[in-house]
């Protein structure tokens, strides 16, 4: 049996039944990882070494019953955005090309815990700053469905890494659909949770307000355990949330009946692609043949959140991003004359063209004369969004529609026009915005073989109607696993 | 293009980024920023003057804890990560003074 093909939920139960052991496991990732990276380069890092050695202990913990977690030694893989201790943490950037953080995230601790086995760290969009996963200083990652094109981004590596099946899930993040797009892009499910749910302690910051951590996995129960694993209240995140309805698995229900499903007419408007469209359409029939009561909406203001969201996080990230001067850890220039000569050559050295456009617009909208017409505007228009959006949800449940206006497009086509790219954010943005949760989940293919994905979107803390809703609907389809995972080769023919 | 961004302002800006940019990446950050700002300008269209700003997904008030030291000692950890270092600290460029200072 190929066990990378189970999901990381059927893979614990396995381990528990004494079935499969974790060492066994560990080490067919670790095969497929050495087989399938040199196609896919989902990884920044892999420690084949440490993973085996702590298969090992954690077997014995399973053996004698002091571990139970259905996530107990199920290997997994986590964005090379979050710190993890000993392990070098690089954010996909050249500036921290030797960094290894003296502790654990908070998100990633809750999982050691549990007894996961960490194989290694996932590629990503320099600093998460990125639609593609083409802007890593450690390469592009390609699309296992078709290795042309991108895996979508910033997550792409833990995305690709999945629908590759070299790890059972990883942990991605998501400040404006970094998780979510890259998984409608790569086929696999991703949760980004309400604003607070899953401690940022550890997550190397882009924009502080939006950014959270989330699970990428096979399915919805995989998303729905790894979610509740990670979830809880951390005094290290001071914007940490209080919560006691994170049993997100009693979510798991297949059952629609009496949801109320909204669609904005906006999202099926220009710039959705057909193939797309249609796919969502027949998402949503399904929901209502399952019992949910699904109607088109006005939501408005859906054009105004991409310049809100840009204007807004690259201020954050220019603030964020300042820390990196070449003093205390990453990369120092090796020529330089005095101190303030010192931050910049290693800042300019050290950080890639798009790190540096969205510091350079930050600053901009910070500055004196600018900050009320920029930043300031744009936090008005997201208190203008958040009233959509509590419009909305007073009527519905669940938001339902696209994660991105197409399929994964070609590698080398995003980059070069900036605003393009940011446009294909449309229909994630606003959930960071606004703190809301949001998973994506596969439900169709385009003709030339890549998947399309959809978006459900649930008020805040209402994470349990959205899985329920994803599981629902996700019980009328087969898993599709991609050709690299099935054959070796991200060839689609 | 509405927004025309002087190289002076570019430079200005680069300073505020703390970037050292050529005069290549100059003359195209000031092409980019012009651009994004045109796009970001749609958002004039919106009235918001008596809107307040939504700086968080939540209110957010203060997190105060007692101010008891709870992590242990991480120096050597922390020294490990610096690009220069001595024992007991890091190195960097002579701050005040003369020798090289700004």
């Amino acid at each position: 049996m190929n066990l990378m093909q189970l999901t990381a939920a059927e893979c614990g139960r396995m381990i528990q039944n004494r079935e499969i052991s974790a060492v066994e496991l560990t080490k067919a990732a670790l095969e497929a990882v050495c087989a399938r990276e040199k196609t896919v380069n989902s990884f920044i890092t892999v420690d084949e070494i440490y993973a085996v050695k702590r298969a090992e202990e954690i077997q014995k913990l399973i053996d004698n019953g002091t571990l139970t977690h259905p996530l107990a030694g199920v290997p997994m893989a986590v964005k090379d955005n979050i710190c993890t201790k000993g392990m070098l943490t690089t954010c996909g950037s050249k500036m921290l090309s030797d960094f290894i953080p003296s502790y654990t995230a908070t998100a990633a601790a809750h999982l050691e815990k549990a007894g996961a086995i960490l194989l290694g760290k996932t590629n990503m969009d320099e600093f998460a700053m990125g639609s593609t996963t083409e802007t890593s200083y450690y390469g592009a990652v390609k699309n296992p469905w078709k290795k042309d094109c991108v895996p979508g981004g910033s997550s792409g590596g833990s995305c690709a890494a999945v629908a590759a099946e070299e790890c059972l899930y990883a942990l991605g993040s998501d400040t404006g659909g970094s998780i979510r797009q890259p998984s409608s892009f790569c086929g696999v499910t991703g949760i980004k949770p309400t604003y607070g749910t899953v401690s940022r302690y550890g997550l190397v910051a882009y924009a502080s307000s939006m950014d959270q951590i989330g699970p990428i996995a096979k399915d919805v129960t995989d998303c729905a355990v790894i979610l509740e694993t990670i979830s809880s209240y951390d005094p290290m995140d001071s914007t940490s949330i209080k919560r006691r309805d994170t049993d997100f698995t009693s979510a798991l229900l297949d059952d629609a009946a009496g949801m109320k499903i909204g669609i904005p007419r906006d999202y099926l408007e220009e710039g959705l692609d057909g193939e797309v469209r249609k796919a969502i359409l027949q998402a949503a029939d399904v929901l209502k043949e399952k019992g949910a009561v699904v109607e088109e909406f006005d939501l408005g203001l859906t054009k105004y959140a991409v310049p809100a969201y840009y204007i807004i996080a690259c201020a954050e990230a220019s603030s964020n991003l300042a820390r990196f001067d070449g003093v205390k850890y990453g990369y120092r220039a090796k020529s330089y004359e005095g101190l303030h000569d010192m931050y910049r050559k290693s800042r300019s050295e050290g950080f890639g063209e798009e790190v540096k456009r969205r510091i350079l617009l930050g600053s901009f909208v910070l500055s004196a004369g600018y900050y009320d017409a920029y930043y300031l505007k744009a936090l008005r228009t997201r208190t203008l969004l958040k009233q959509e959006f509590d419009r909305a949800f007073a009527r519905y449940d669940v938001i339902l529609g696209p994660a991105a206006p197409y399929a994964a497009p070609p590698a080398g086509s995003s980059l070069g026009d900036p605003i393009q790219m940011y446009l294909g954010d449309i229909y994630t943005i606003s959930a960071n915005l606004v703190g809301i949760p949001g998973i994506c989940l596969p439900c169709g293919m385009t003709e030339a073989g890549l998947p399309i994905g959809l978006q459900l979107l649930g008020d805040c803390r209402k994470e349990k109607n959205i899985i329920r809703m994803a599981y629902a609907f996700e019980q009328t389809r087969a898993y599709r696993r991609s050709p690299l995972a099935v054959s070796g080769t991200a060839d689609h023919k | 293009m509405a927004n025309i961004i002087s190289d002076q302002l570019i430079a200005y800006t680069a300073v505020l980024a703390e970037l050292e940019l050529s005069e290549e990446e100059k003359k195209q950050a000031g092409r980019d920023m012009g651009q994004m700002l045109d796009y970001m300008d749609q958002l004039k269209e919106l009235d918001t003057s008596a809107v307040e700003p939504m700086y968080h997904a939540f209110s957010m008030e203060g997190v105060f804890r007692e101010d008891v030291v709870t992590n242990g000692d991480g120096r050597r950890d922390t020294l490990a990560n610096a690009p220069f270092c001595s024992e007991n600290g890091i190195i960097v460029p002579r701050t005040i003074g003369s020798e090289g200072a700004e």
